[in-house]
């Protein structure tokens, strides 16, 4: 403001001179500049959420988002488990990994879409995608993320995941058995590859495994809310519980009798009942609560999915961390004193108690701080930075990103990243410029 | 006096000897070496735990749970989808509307039991218009016309005034319940067949197949599939929310 007005009284005793323009014009934009933090977009964004934890809870009001299909061409798919792959009993109901396939009748594009952090291929997020690429002409596979139940039995070479080199190597690994299963199906002209909040941190780890492996050669890869760094985000995801409920986590029940007695509305409107994270957002959409209340909501359903894959992780490897070693298990026994811990569980004790020693036993002299450092996109900079075919969309008020991580990101991306002002963490994804954006990108 | 006593005491060593199978059946012990995180010292007696639901059957419920994972799987999904496929969409959402028109007998049964009479008056009007211009139920110009739409049954009747939840019930093939809304099911559905609206004492071929449209009717709206929601604790979950749900569509 100083500057500025010291601008503005110099324009006045000079009276107009060249001089005096050109200073005021530098001030101007160096203002302009130092205001903006990212690429400026040239017309007016008008997602109508201010509020980054509104936008994250409630996503985009029905009447501005994109026009999707309905009814698509789709398939729901199996992927035959990998030889000599045991499946521990309790997970007796996950008999393969499972995938969907929209399909387009002629020749065609196809598009990879990896989930985020606790979210099936048909979680309403992949819905958006899939159907948003289906318009477009793609066919689309639709991938689960490999912390979910299903990849993490079925698809994953260690059983732990969080492990952004690991996991994406499983991805691609799964995406390499599906094309040898659907080849016969679709013809694909080229192929793309997209993902959302981990899922798109990941989409970067498979591009640059498929570089060097060369067996898609991806034309162009989209990473849409990306973390930076893994670690660092599920630390703010942790304390948005942790922080937010009056009087402690301990106090939990409360909380959920007071977000109870707001269930009742938007339970008349929907039909449909998907238990998963997502879930819990919709539920906030008839409220206009505190942003605490909201981080507290986050955080719950952050915490659902964290302790869903914590079990899962700790079953898997019979680590004994929540469910004691060698414990059987049948299917009538009942596991919701389990639940109970797991859900008492942060991530960050799961990577200290659980993640860490699991690959410190694999790798014996690994540091608390290498790990963390792995688990970040710093870790592939390098690449990113010349890898002129992946572009990021970012939204400047995405809530999972720590100061400074999102102008971290621009610097490695420049024009290819694509930043909205608001948005919070992926809440306007089906957005009706973001999807035409989105397909753009692709298109272009 | 004599025989009869025989008779309990017979019972009552029947009984004895069943409950001492069954915990002989739980005392198989496994060698068992304690958690990281025990749940002995996580979980907190004098903590309330939202995820607690009475569930004495739990094991029973569980059994069910599986059994109806099965069935879903070979019969239920499998009829539902080939009803999907030969079936157009705007003749699926006739079947639908015209189920859930007859429903909204039981609806206006109940919202005079609740003595809620302007969830009656809505209904009567919803019954109407839907059954008349809404040709017998197959289209819905009362929703179109803003005529609210109320969802009562007899379980909430009894929740209405007060009876609790009793132990948690997943019922085969309905899926997830309670004692109390069990109780208002089979009372609804004996209300329903002594009321008889489409005469199917006399016509028994047209009774099966309503019941079996209406039940692929009603596996067809529904989306959840068992075992897919990605959560190891999907039966804990599902327990909850049912709970929660039905204590807010009393509470309504």
């Amino acid at each position: 403001m100083e500057e500025i007005r010291a601008g503005v009284q110099a324009v006045r005793t000079d009276r107009l001179t060249v001089k005096s323009l050109m200073r005021l014009w530098l001030l101007l934009v160096l203002t302009v500049c130092l205001l903006l933090p990212a690429p400026a977009k040239a017309k007016p964004y008008d997602y109508p959420f201010d509020n980054a934890y509104a936008a994250t809870i409630i996503g985009t009001p029905a009447d501005l988002k994109a026009e999707l299909p309905k009814k698509i061409r789709e398939k729901e798919l199996k992927l035959a488990l990998p030889e000599g792959k045991q499946i521990r009993k309790l997970f007796w109901y996950e008999k393969a990994f499972r995938y969907s396939l929209a399909y387009q009748k002629e020749k065609a594009p196809l598009i990879f879409v990896v989930a985020g952090t606790g979210a099936g291929f048909k979680s309403p997020k992949m819905q958006i995608l899939k159907r948003a690429f289906f318009q477009a002409g793609f066919h689309v596979v639709s991938l689960a993320s490999p912390t979910i139940e299903n990849f993490i039995v079925t698809a994953s070479s260690t059983g732990m995941p969080g492990s952004l080199e690991d996991d994406s190597a499983d991805l691609y690994r799964v995406m390499a058995h599906i094309w040898d299963d659907i080849q016969k199906r679709v013809e694909v002209s080229e192929f793309f590859l997209t993902g959302y909040s981990l899922g798109g941190a990941q989409a970067a780890f498979i591009s640059k495994l498929d570089d060097e492996q060369q067996l898609f050669n991806f034309r162009k890869v989209l990473m849409i809310n990306p973390p930076l760094s893994l670690y660092s985000s599920v630390r703010i995801l942790d304390a948005m519980l942790q922080d937010n409920i009056p009087g402690g986590p301990g106090n939990f029940s409360e909380f959920f009798d007071r977000l109870m007695a707001k269930f009742s509305e938007v339970y008349q409107e929907s039909d449909d009942v998907a238990f998963n994270a997502e879930f819990l957002y919709r539920v906030y959409e008839k409220n206009q609560p505190s942003d605490a209340d909201m981080k507290a909501l986050i955080g719950t359903a952050f915490r659902i999915s964290a302790g869903n894959m914590i079990f899962t992780a700790d079953a898997v490897n019979n680590a004994g961390y929540i469910l004691p070693k060698d414990l059987k298990l049948s299917s009538t026994d009942s596991t919701t004193d389990y639940a109970k811990v797991a859900f008492r569980t942060t991530f960050v004790e799961y990577f200290d108690e659980l993640f860490l020693p699991f690959f410190q036993s694999r790798e014996p002299g690994l540091t608390r701080q290498e790990l963390i450092d792995r688990q970040s996109l710093v870790s592939i900079e390098p690449y990113l930075v010349k890898a002129k075919k992946i572009g990021m969309f970012h939204n400047a008020d995405d809530v999972i990103m720590a100061p400074g991580e999102l102008q971290y990101l621009i610097r490695i991306f420049g024009p290819r990243a694509t930043i909205y002002p608001t948005g919070g963490h992926c809440g306007n994804m089906d957005y009706r410029e973001n999807v035409a954006d989105m397909i753009y990108f692709f298109l272009q | 006096m004599g025989p009869n006593r025989a008779k309990l005491a017979r019972g009552f060593h029947l009984l004895t000897l069943l409950v001492l199978l069954f915990l002989c059946g739980c005392a198989t012990s496994q060698p068992e070496i304690p958690a990281m995180r025990p749940v002995s010292e996580y979980v907190k007696p004098d903590v309330t735990y939202p995820i607690d639901v009475y569930d004495p059957l739990e094991k029973f419920n569980r059994g069910v749970y599986r059994f109806n994972y099965y069935f879903d799987k070979y019969l239920f999904l499998p009829v539902t989808n080939v009803y999907e496929t030969i079936t157009p969409d705007p003749v699926e959402d006739r079947v639908s509307n015209f189920f859930a028109n007859v429903r909204q007998l039981f609806t206006l049964a109940n919202c005079v039991l609740q003595l809620k009479p302007e969830c009656a008056a809505d209904t009567v009007g919803r019954i109407i218009v839907n059954t008349t211009l809404g040709i017998g139920g197959l289209w819905d110009p009362a929703t179109t016309m803003g005529i609210r739409r109320h969802n009562e049954d007899f379980g909430q009747t009894l929740g209405h005034y007060g009876v609790g939840n009793g132990p948690y019930l997943m019922l085969p093939i309905f899926g997830p319940s309670n004692l109390r809304d069990t109780t208002g099911l089979v009372t609804d559905t004996v209300a329903f067949s002594l009321l008889d609206p489409f005469n199917f004492e006399h016509n028994e071929e047209l009774g099966m197949a309503y019941v079996g449209l209406y039940a692929v009717d009603a596996r067809h709206r529904v989306e959840f599939r068992y075992y897919e929601t990605g959560s190891p604790f999907e039966y804990e979950l599902v327990r909850l929310l049912y709970t929660k749900y039905r204590q807010l569509e009393i509470e309504k």
